[in-house]
């Protein structure tokens, strides 16, 4: 076992929140806002062996396929730094999805009003794995204000299950999801939160 | 044992399998492949190298006559502060795949070290959720 000390010192430990949502609805966005360094870019590359199950027909020639997520950092004090870390638009790399949620404080799954249907998967995935999650509904300029409860209903989302506004954009807003994220992860896991005011 | 007096007991020398012309292909480009970063191994011989493990800069300054890679040392060149492996992938620009390899053959030969994530299991340490909630107030 390989000891986590450098001159004694020890390393912090990484903890990684996922935000996940259909394509476009403003994943990387959220990440970039409340990231303290430029958001990069990681790459996977894949064979056709690992995308076999894919219905490649009519991509006969291709070969590889890559496979990009966008993260961000948020160093915490001197013991953790936290990874946001977008998944890979497509649904059908769920294998992906399974690195990034593995061993994940709590997912932010980004919805949009105008396209409710498309964090249905992400929905799926969070609650059969049993990570702790928030809905976020990112309110684009034009989209109506929804009822929060209806949006809940219409997700078939468990009462516990927070769901809320929020700006992708705005950094105030993404703090407040993230906060709201890490209160209802504790209490999932049965660790009480000191405060409720978020 | 190969019989140096006797010719004819030789083993024969391996057929060459790609003429080199092949590999002179213009349109291979300039990029060097990311298998040949790693020798075509496509495992680490050390470490798992989750994506949000941290990795730093340990002992001696590695230099190139013990079989390291510019690949190599750019990594130990980014790791003189805590850095993630996305981090490292992001910032070399190369497949997770490859840079596990490369950080394999550096925790080998002792110049990083590094910090696996806590797993799911241990995600009980209210210090964390505390720290976490801070560090988001903070932002």
């Amino acid at each position: 076992m390989v000891s986590g000390r450098s001159d004694g010192r020890r390393l912090p430990t990484a903890v990684k929140i996922v935000i996940a949502g259909g394509f476009g609805v403003g994943k990387t966005t959220m990440v970039g806002t409340v990231s303290e360094t430029r958001p990069l870019r990681t790459e996977e590359i894949l064979t056709d062996e690992s995308i076999g199950v894919d219905d490649v027909s009519g991509v006969e020639k291709k070969k590889t396929t890559t496979v990009a997520m966008d993260f961000g950092r948020i160093t915490m004090q001197e013991e953790y730094v936290l990874y946001l870390f977008g998944t890979p638009g497509q649904e059908r790399f769920w294998f992906m999805w399974d690195e990034v949620a593995l061993g994940a404080l709590g997912a932010v799954v980004l919805a949009d009003t105008r396209r409710l249907s498309d964090c249905f998967p992400s929905v799926d995935y969070f609650e059969r794995r049993g990570t702790p999650f928030v809905v976020a509904v990112n309110c684009f300029e034009g989209a109506q204000q929804f009822d929060l409860t209806e949006i809940q209903m219409a997700l078939n989302l468990g009462p516990d299950v927070p769901v809320m506004l929020c700006d992708a954009r705005s950094l105030a807003s993404c703090k407040k999801v993230l906060i709201d994220l890490v209160l209802h992860a504790m209490k999932t896991r049965g660790l009480v939160p000191e405060t409720q005011k978020a | 044992m190969m019989p140096p007096e006797d010719p004819a007991q030789w083993p024969e020398r391996p057929q060459q399998e790609y003429p080199p012309e092949r590999l002179l292909d213009e349109h291979v480009g300039p990029m060097v492949r990311p298998y040949v970063m790693t020798s075509g191994r496509i495992e680490p011989t050390r470490g798992r190298f989750d994506l949000i493990t941290l990795v730093v800069a340990a002992g001696p300054e590695p230099d190139t006559a013990i079989g390291l890679g510019p690949e190599h040392l750019a990594i130990v060149r980014l790791c003189q502060s805590v850095t993630s492996v996305a981090e490292l992938t992001g910032l070399l620009d190369l497949p997770v795949a490859t840079v596990r390899v490369l950080l394999g053959d550096l925790l080998d030969k002792g110049f990083i070290t590094m910090q696996e994530p806590e797993p799911e299991a241990d995600m009980h340490d209210i210090r964390l959720y505390k720290a976490v909630i801070d560090g988001l107030r903070a932002l």
